[in-house]
């Protein structure tokens, strides 16, 4: 793993998300609790909602266009069968890292 | 032949290893012990009960004057070390020198002190050893304090001199107490049950100044103005590794002295103990680890095979009838699950997380008698597969209890009122019952409860199913949603009567079963807490949907529609051309006029919202609020400005409607309309509140709707003056605000409390002038234009980062 630092974590409001671009597509970093940080992809299997701008409770979030609700441990849908992508991320001294080889399509391929 | 060994610090750890080695082999050392401060060792952890004044300095000695003669310890108590040659192996004291073969570094820590102005005044204090304690010990009956710091320390201090009288507040600059080691829900339990102590807390503040007078302590100044007057300020932010005489010796230091998993330095011969030390990145502050470092130092010194591992921790606070535990993960890893469990009765939290079968991490407040068990649990990685059911009710529970859903009302004191209305106490409800009333029905011939608006008769049948038990047949009620057992007006009602004022207190109090809600109840706690206490509670943008977070209408695609404001309906060549303008700069591909009388801008790129307010807000254009469940538009005709027909000014009415109004959030959107004369040009009479200009005055009418539902307005009263139409219109939606469930229209509320129950309310002067009043507090926070507020931090809206842009680099 190559670990890419993005951002400060309070640069991501808490029960929030925020997205990064990438050339895998916009991937959603949600921000579940005080030093809890998700990564997946911020686009909702649907119909392609905006997944960052849902609402985020617990360790899940709510899709604003149909609420679909995704669990972001495992990326599945409650309740339907579908998924969205989740990618390694942690934090570290209150900065938030992203893994890059999973986040590059060139190494993904 | 004996080795020297010399020991610099007189703390919990040196204390231990000196006592591990006396035990182990009494012959192979000649110790001297270095302690800056005047004594010997002692459980520095036991200071708070000594401040609190329920133990003794005596009483917390571990090691007193008797056990170092015994041990041939030479003590040099009082002295400090100047500096250590490591080539000729000499500790240089004040009183001389001192050869060693071995040396340890116990020199533990130093408070933090945070440099405001004003810190080096005379009664700034920190709280780390007895003399500290005995300053705070002077604090007595009428002497103000203020302890900075709302960690594990700090709320010792000020239980502690609470307990002894003094008047002491708490600033804490996060918004929970304790963050490092409680979750949200039980910092606030926690944060209740000092309040009941005395204590006053401040929580997200932010000390800006500390104000003197004579050299002495007079004040504490928060940045935002307040003042907070003290005799005594104790600074207990925490503290860090004191390293000046490592360092100075040339030891590797970071943020401690460097140590193996021997506790060996970068010097072989120096060993390092204690909270001065770094291990493997970690530095530590809690006994525990302290007391494994001290053993594993003592067995590398008499050259026995040791090595310190780092374990996780718990946490108790030594505040008398503070009852919390926590130990292990609780705020940090992916993968992991909850089990939460709250009894509101009790005052009961415990939340445990899981992870892989495992349980990692535990929080409890209130009831911690479980604590060392689960603790054991997570030391142990014990697998909990087979117990997972039930494994939050502890050891002793092996059978499987459903939790109570009655007993937030079960917890209510007899005085609590259950209906607003009528004003009936649930003491009256019990003797009803008790007296014979065993139906809905009987309840409410005898004592009135629930038989206005009807709101709180969920409430009054929970209780009489508390008070009758199987007698009474509960019928089944829709609760919010999958995370309570309450329904909206239940929630809504217990928000009043126990005045809860943050979502932690409602999720905690009322049992929710979820950390922090869902998509669909916390938009309505949200809404609730910021209707009943707008100066308590702010609302929460992350518990609102996209629209009201982002202040725009999301799209299919992802965009958003930007709504300016049009008051009234009535625009200038000005505001046409500044909308013109940003329709162009952000290549908006439609502009729709909207049946609001107004123009929505539609295809706005999300990262681009802030600058095309600004861009409006410059020609004087605000937020329309096209997206909130607030005022959304006031329509009207032209009046007696221009048609022939107008009886009144309906134009200048609405604009003033609109003025009122504008910013407030409400259960549902609202939407108002005013017409001039009764052909009703504006359409007033299919909305929430429409009004209708006649030669006599104005007809208020209520409850319609032109959307799912097609609904004529009903007659709420006629008026003769636009005073008195501004007047009832606002208390008409402060009434709606304050008792309509979530996501309620007015119409749909008004089938449920019925026409003449709101005219009555609105009827009753006092009652009016009090809805007015009430409308008015809250719109002195709301009243005011989103858009600029956001268009001042465009960061927001844009992307955290772009990383096909350095993939391309």
């Amino acid at each position: 793993m190559s670990w890419i630092d993005i951002a400060a974590i309070d640069d991501i409001p808490e029960r929030g998300a925020r997205v990064v671009k990438t050339s895998v597509g916009c991937i959603a970093l949600f921000r579940t609790g005080a030093e809890e940080v998700f990564a997946a992809s911020n686009t909702c299997p649907h119909k392609g909602g905006p997944l960052a701008d849902g609402i985020v409770h617990g360790q899940k979030v709510t899709c604003p266009l149909h609420n679909w609700v995704f669990d972001l441990n495992t990326g599945q849908a409650v309740g339907e069968d579908a998924r969205i992508t989740t990618y390694p991320v942690r934090i570290e001294a209150g900065r938030v890292l992203l893994d890059g080889m999973a986040v590059d399509k060139r190494s993904a391929a | 032949m004996k080795q020297k060994l010399v020991i610099i610090g007189a703390g919990m750890s040196s204390g231990r290893l000196i006592e591990t080695l006396v035990d182990t082999d009494p012959d192979a050392f000649d110790i001297t012990l270095f302690n800056a401060e005047p004594r010997g060792n002692y459980n520095r952890l036991m200071l708070s009960p000594v401040l609190s004044g329920e133990k003794t300095y005596e009483e917390i000695v571990t090691h007193d004057d008797a056990f170092y003669t015994t041990h041939d310890v030479t003590c040099r108590f009082g002295e400090k070390v100047t500096n250590i040659d490591r080539a000729a192996k000499v500790v240089i004291g004040e009183n001389g020198p001192v050869p060693y073969d071995k040396l340890v570094m116990g020199t533990g820590s130093v408070p933090i002190i945070i440099p405001l102005p004003g810190h080096d005044l005379e009664g700034v204090i920190a709280y780390r050893d007895l003399e500290d304690t005995q300053r705070m010990m002077a604090m007595g009956q009428g002497r103000r304090v203020v302890v900075i710091g709302g960690g594990l320390l700090g709320l010792e201090a000020a239980a502690g001199m609470a307990a002894r009288g003094a008047e002491v507040t708490v600033v804490h600059l996060m918004g929970h107490l304790m963050e490092r080691q409680l979750d949200e829900a039980a910092g606030y339990l926690l944060k209740k049950s000092l309040e009941g102590k005395g204590i006053t807390l401040r929580l997200s503040a932010n000390s800006k100044e500390i104000l003197g007078e004579n050299g002495h302590v007079k004040a504490l100044l928060l940045d935002d103005g307040t003042e907070l007057p003290c005799d005594l300020l104790v600074m207990a932010v925490g503290i860090r590794p004191n390293i000046a005489l490592g360092k100075e010796s040339g030891l590797a230091v970071g943020r401690g002295i460097h140590v193996d998993d021997q506790m060996v330095t970068s010097d072989p011969n120096i060993l390092s103990i204690g909270e001065c030390v770094e291990h493997r990145g970690a530095v530590f502050g809690l006994v525990a680890p302290l007391y494994e470092q001290a053993k594993v130092a003592a067995q590398t010194l008499l050259g026995h095979e040791a090595a310190f591992v780092q374990k996780s921790l718990s946490t108790k606070l030594k505040v008398t009838g503070c009852d919390l535990f926590s130990a292990g993960d609780f705020a940090e890893g992916e993968g992991r699950e909850d089990i939460v469990f709250r009894d509101p009765a009790r005052g009961v939290y415990k939340r445990l997380v899981i992870e892989d079968d495992r349980l990692i991490g535990v929080v409890m407040y209130g009831d911690t008698g479980d604590g060392s068990w689960f603790f054991g649990l997570i030391r142990d990685g014990t697998p909990i597969d087979d117990m997972r059911e039930t494994l939050i009710f502890g050891p002793a529970f092996q059978g499987g209890t459903q939790l109570d859903p009655l007993s937030a009302v079960a917890a209510l004191p007899s005085e609590a009122e259950i209906c607003g209305c009528n004003g009936v106490c649930k003491g009256t409800i019990e003797e009803a019952i008790a007296a014979g009333a065993t139906d809905l029905g009987a309840v409410r011939a005898r004592t009135k409860a629930s038989a206005s608006c009807g709101t709180c008769t969920g409430l009054v049948e929970q209780l009489m199913q508390v008070t009758l038990g199987d007698d009474f047949q509960m019928p089944t009620a829709q609760p919010v949603c999958g995370c309570c057992d309450l329904t909206h007006e239940d929630v809504r009602r217990l928000i009043k009567t126990k005045e809860l004022k943050s979502q932690p207190a409602v999720w905690q109090e009322l049992g929710w079963r979820t950390v922090n809600g869902c998509h669909v109840c916390r938009p309505a706690v949200n809404f609730y807490l910021l209707a009943d206490w707008p100066l308590d509670y702010a609302d929460d943008p992350q518990s609102r949907f996209v629209n009201e977070r982002k202040h725009a209408n999301i799209q299919k695609d992802g965009t958003f529609s930007v709504v300016p404001r049009m008051w009234g309906g009535i625009t200038t060549a000005d505001e046409l051309r500044a909308i013109a303008d940003a329709a162009d700069k952000y290549n908006v591909p439609t502009v729709k006029v909207t049946g609001g009388q107004r123009i929505d801008l539609l295809g706005v790129k999300g990262e681009d919202l802030p600058f095309i307010w600004a861009d409006l807000n410059r020609a004087g254009l605000v937020s329309g609020h096209a997206y909130s469940k607030g005022l959304r538009t006031v329509k009207t005709c032209v009046g007696t400005d221009h048609c022939r027909f107008g009886t009144q000014d309906s134009t200048g009415l609405g604009i003033k409607l609109e003025q009122a109004l504008w910013g407030s959030w409400t259960p549902h959107k609202v939407k108002l309309a005013v017409s001039g004369c009764p052909r009703n040009c504006a359409e007033a009479t299919c909305k929430d509140v429409g009004i209708v200009c006649v030669d006599s005055g104005y007809q208020v009418g209520v409850g319609g709707a032109a959307g799912m539902d097609v609904k004529e307005t009903e007659r709420l009263v006629d008026v003769a003056t636009e005073g008195e139409a501004i007047a009832v219109t606002i208390a008409f939606v402060q009434l709606y605000r304050e008792n309509a469930k979530y996501l309620d229209r007015p119409y749909k509320w008004l089938a449920k409390v019925g026409l003449d129950w709101v005219r009555d309310r609105i009827m009753d002067a006092n009652e009016r002038q009090r809805l007015i009043d009430a409308f008015e507090l809250s719109q002195s926070i709301y009243r005011k234009d989103p858009w600029a507020e956001h268009a001042a931090r465009p960061r927001a809206y844009a992307h955290l980062a772009d990383l096909t842009l350095e993939a391309a680099e």
